[in-house]
């Protein structure tokens, strides 16, 4: 019977991932929209886009390969499992313990070196640019998240997200400065890894500072659809990973009835809210920056990675 | 039979047989064949034996002593559980590389120089591992240093070649001076030389502390270690490419178990700050050995910067063994040294796939500098899975190998806390953060390879007409593959396959991680982390195929060919692609400041000039400019002033002689 729950939480999780994550662009885009003082698309357009681009002829470059056409699959299959193994409303999912924090961060790796991949296969100069861009951007993020993670997980002593988790909403945590340092890296990270601004403009098209939308260039029909989504689960992933070591209230756990649940839901959905109006907020009020100076904002979120885990042991926490 | 030491030291003479064979056979067809086909024969077996050996329940070591090499002492040799678990992969590597060199060996103009030495090295190296006393270690050591500088002189009268085989050779007599001391040392005044003595005897800690920075300096030259890894990008491309995957995926393998057999088995306690000094040395290792890697243009290369990444990512992991060793902490030590050689595995697997794949294109092409390739994954589809195959491993991406043992590592730096050091306490983390940059630029790295020589345009016309490998070639080249995938999916195994050897070294163990559920990888409690590979790809290969399925019933199948789009600016030549240089020039400009100096001179001719506009970059090798260039100076200084005495009268030479034969009896005299 608990098997069965087990069971049961995972499965919606996997859905509610799938079903929220275009929900969460479109928000953002319609708040982003607002702010800037435009109507806007309605939220819902993210998921008619995906229907329209799925429903479409694939128009392959001539010289495509087969790793081109698998790339999209694969790059959403990865992100979809990695999203689906975070606590978003609820701990205790039946496959948590199959992938560790340091292993969902590595499955979003994976996911972008396919990307990074497909990106070169046609051979043109925008997809080498896009490629080598991401690449540069994620030697450096990559490493700034692993110091987030070794500083939470030092602090937890797990790297299991549901124990961190837990450990994160009990009363033994309190403010430390390291922890603080560790959510600004983080959030820094994730504004890098998702392309957003100042980093990348998810809504460029045609400009030589692109780099996501450079390496999907090629793309089109159901492919494109693949990757838009995998892009739309990665936003939502970022979010949800936020949410889950820094804000893991009313997580529902094994223990708690159904009202457990529906509460779990809903604290999740107004996180996402939350989220997503922040993002919105902070991409409307900064400009994007030339390339050669995401470096230094990385290497700032790396150094404050680095300082976290250090500072971890030095400060007492206030509780 | 099976379990003693005289099986392997059977194939050891066996391939030392058919390196005589070799010489006999010379020149004549039939020789690549034979050569190879006996060597395949032979390291199987040992593989066999040494597989057996480290599942056997009952692993009690078996020596033996032979009336060999110095009088009254003879030869020893012993078989225990490192030693099995580090010829597996000798001989995996051994009899891969033989299987590739059945289809590769065929395309060598010059066989006779490689045919006889292949099969020495490969017995030397087995020597090496077997060897229980600092005699024969010494002699296996230098033979396997003298077979593969042979080897890397194949194609002697390439200049490159050339420079890459003094380079070597000057080196690897310098790594064998220092082992020779730190034997020295360690035999003390009475001069034991067997290991068993060595094992025994108490040292001084000054004695320790010397015998591990020697240790660092013999066997770490070996192993690509940085500053003393510049002979290494030199040498490993240069040999023949199944050669070059032994050389980079088994020879430093051999020379991280001297490492290992030293200082963890010999030495006793270590003192904490040693592994501090190997983490440092291994961290600073891996980031330099792979930002160098990336820069490079040329596959061969590439790969072998990318070994000593590797070699770095395994003394992070054994310096931390050797900090928790020292302060006691068994479980945690055991960790790490099972990370380390997990990694050792691994990469012994993937580096020698990789090389396996750099040598079927240049088979294909006739080229490996990475400008002139492009698009193979059209003309050598095989090929071309399974070297993506090994980039994937290689760049630590989940669910294959290399993952496996960098998370394992990630794990026991997770342990650092317990560390009672403060300076340990604040550089293992830092070391991680280390350890994850030099991951993300592999990762880069192998986009590159991979993105430039299998995907985009044909560069060149070597390109567009590659044609794929033989089938021996691509059998060992699966082989290794589905090694990686089966490492990668089923970690648990091969953790507890290593059990034996953590408690041999370091008397704690993992536990049984076969009883775990759903065979993941728990490393200490499931509660602090786990990991499922099988899973995880399980999980992928689900929703992947659940997708396209979805996608293909509900949405669209239909296909279209039409020319690349590139935002509606056609491109009309391919070197209008991106090429090896330009991928990298982003982490050039973010790391090469610091870690090559790196300069970009701009030549921009005045308007109406004709002249072509250039663009110089300027790189400096920093260790070869700090430490090697100013050496080979001071010696060449110091010879040419020396160099008066060639011409001196006979009687001048008997003076001399007789002067410094009075001075050193002086000493000897006032020394008393």
């Amino acid at each position: 019977m608990e098997m069965m729950a087990a069971l049961a939480v995972q499965g919606v999780q996997m859905a509610l991932v799938l079903l929220l994550a275009p929900l969460l662009t479109g928000i953002v885009r319609k708040i982003k929209a607002r702010l800037m003082r435009r109507r806007g698309a309605s939220i819902w357009q993210p998921y008619r886009d995906l229907l329209r681009l799925m429903r479409k002829d694939v128009v392959l470059a001539e010289n495509a390969s087969w790793l081109f056409r698998t790339a999209p699959y694969l790059i959403f299959a990865t992100t979809w499992v990695a999203a689906s193994l975070i606590p978003t409303f609820a701990t205790g999912l039946l496959f948590a313990w199959s992938a560790d924090l340091i292993a969902i961060v590595a499955l979003v790796g994976s996911a972008r070196f396919f990307l990074a991949l497909a990106g070169m296969d046609v051979g043109t100069g925008f997809g080498g640019i896009g490629a080598s861009r991401e690449m540069m951007i994620a030697s450096l993020a990559e490493p700034a998240m692993l110091l987030v993670v070794f500083t939470v997980a030092l602090t937890a002593a797990s790297t299991q997200l549901s124990t961190i988790a837990a450990f994160m909403a009990s009363d033994q945590v309190g403010l430390r400065v390291s922890l603080g340092m560790a959510l600004v890296a983080l959030i820094m990270v994730a504004i890098a890894e998702n392309s957003r601004i100042p980093v990348d403009n998810p809504s460029t098209h045609l400009e030589l500072t692109m780099i996501h939308e450079a390496m999907m260039l090629e793309y089109s029909g159901r492919h494109l659809a693949m990757l838009e989504f995998a892009a739309f689960l990665r936003l939502l992933l970022y979010i949800s990973l936020i949410a889950c070591l820094f804000a893991p209230w009313w997580l529902a756990s094994s223990s708690d009835g159904p009202t457990g649940y529906v509460l779990g839901i809903v604290a999740y959905l107004l996180k996402l809210l939350a989220g997503a109006v922040l993002l919105a907020l902070f991409e409307t009020a900064i400009a994007k920056m030339r390339v050669f100076r995401v470096p230094q904002f990385l290497g700032a979120a790396l150094m404050l990675g680095l300082l976290g885990t250090l500072l971890l042991f030095v400060t007492r926490s206030i509780t | 039979m099976i379990d003693s030491v005289a099986a392997p030291l059977w194939c050891a003479a066996a391939l030392l047989a058919t390196a005589a064979l070799a010489i006999v056979l010379g020149r004549s067809s039939a020789a690549t064949r034979l050569v190879y086909g006996a060597t395949t024969a032979i390291s199987a077996i040992a593989l066999l034996v040494a597989v057996l050996r480290l599942l056997s329940p009952a692993p009690d070591a078996s020596s033996l002593t032979l009336p060999l090499g110095l009088p009254w002492i003879g030869a020893h040799f012993r078989l225990d559980a490192l030693s099995a678990f580090f010829l597996v992969v000798v001989n995996l590597g051994g009899a891969t590389a033989s299987l590739y060199g059945l289809g590769y060996g065929k395309h060598e103009p010059a066989p006779h120089r490689v045919l006889p030495f292949f099969p020495a090295f490969l017995a030397a190296m087995n020597l090496v591992v077997l060897c229980d006393d600092a005699f024969s270690f010494l002699l296996s050591w230098e033979f396997m240093s003298l077979t593969s500088w042979a080897l890397v002189l194949a194609h002697h009268r390439e200049p490159e070649s050339q420079q890459a085989g003094f380079v070597y050779l000057l080196m690897a007599s310098f790594g064998t001076f220092a082992l020779l001391l730190a034997f020295g040392l360690l035999s003390g005044p009475d001069g034991s030389y067997a290991f068993d003595a060595m094992r025994a005897g108490i040292h001084a800690p000054t004695t320790r502390a010397l015998v591990l920075v020697l240790l660092l300096i013999g066997a770490g030259s070996k192993a690509g270690l940085v500053p003393l890894h510049v002979w290494l990008p030199l040498a490993h491309p240069a040999a023949p490419s199944h050669v070059s995957a032994l050389m980079s995926g088994v020879m430093t393998k051999v020379a991280i178990y001297g490492f290992i057999r030293v200082v963890f088995d010999l030495v006793g306690e270590p003192a904490w700050w040693t592994g501090l000094l190997v983490i440092v040395l291994g961290s600073l290792t891996a980031v330099l050995g792979i930002l160098s890697a990336l820069m490079e243009n040329d596959l061969k290369r590439l790969l072998a910067y990318s070994t000593i990444e590797n070699v770095g990512v395994i003394f992070v992991s054994l310096g931390l063994a050797l900090a928790f060793k020292a302060n006691g902490m068994d479980m945690a030590a055991a960790l790490a040294l099972v990370a380390a050689l997990f990694h050792v595995f691994n990469h012994s697997l993937f580096k020698s796939l990789l090389f396996f794949g750099a040598g079927a294109i240049l088979t294909g092409t006739g080229t490996r500098d990475m400008d002139k390739l492009g698009g193979l994954i059209h003309r050598m589809p095989a090929t071309s899975v399974l070297f993506l195959l090994g980039c994937v491993a290689i760049s630590a991406l989940p669910p294959l190998n290399g993952f496996a043992s960098e998370w394992l590592a990630f794990q026991a730096v997770l342990l650092s806390p317990d560390l009672p050091q403060w300076a340990l306490k604040v550089a293992v983390p830092a070391a991680g953060g280390m350890l994850a940059l030099s991951a993300a630029l592999a990762a880069a790295c192998f986009v590159k390879a991979y993105g430039i020589s299998f995907l985009s345009r044909p560069r060149t016309t070597l390109a567009e007409a590659a044609h794929e490998v033989d089938r021996f070639s691509l059998a060992a080249m699966a082989i290794l593959a589905t090694l990686c995938l089966a490492a990668g999916l089923l970690p648990g195994f091969v953790v507890d396959t290593l059990a034996p050897v953590t408690k041999a070294l370091l008397g704690g163990r993992l536990p049984m991680q076969a009883e775990s559920p759903w065979l993941s990888l728990v490393p200490v409690a499931a509660t602090r982390g786990s990991f499922n590979g099988l899973l995880v790809f399980l999980f992928i290969a689900l929703s992947g195929a659940l997708a396209a399925w979805f996608i293909h019933r509900f949405g669209s199948r239909a296909l279209r060919r039409a020319p690349a789009w590139t935002c509606g600016f056609p491109e009309f030549t391919t070197a209008m692609q991106y090429s090896a240089g330009s991928f990298s020039q982003p982490i050039r400009r973010v790391f090469g400041g610091v870690a090559f100096l790196a300069r970009e001179q701009v030549d921009m001719p005045l308007p109406g000039d004709i002249r072509p506009a250039r663009l110089v970059v300027i790189m400096t090798d920093l260790s070869w400019e700090a430490i090697y260039a100013p050496l080979g100076r001071v010696i060449s200084l110091v010879a040419d002033h020396m160099n008066f005495l060639q011409f001196l009268t006979i009687r001048r030479y008997l003076g001399i002689v007789f002067l410094l034969l009075v001075a050193l009896l002086l000493v000897v005299a006032i020394w008393k």
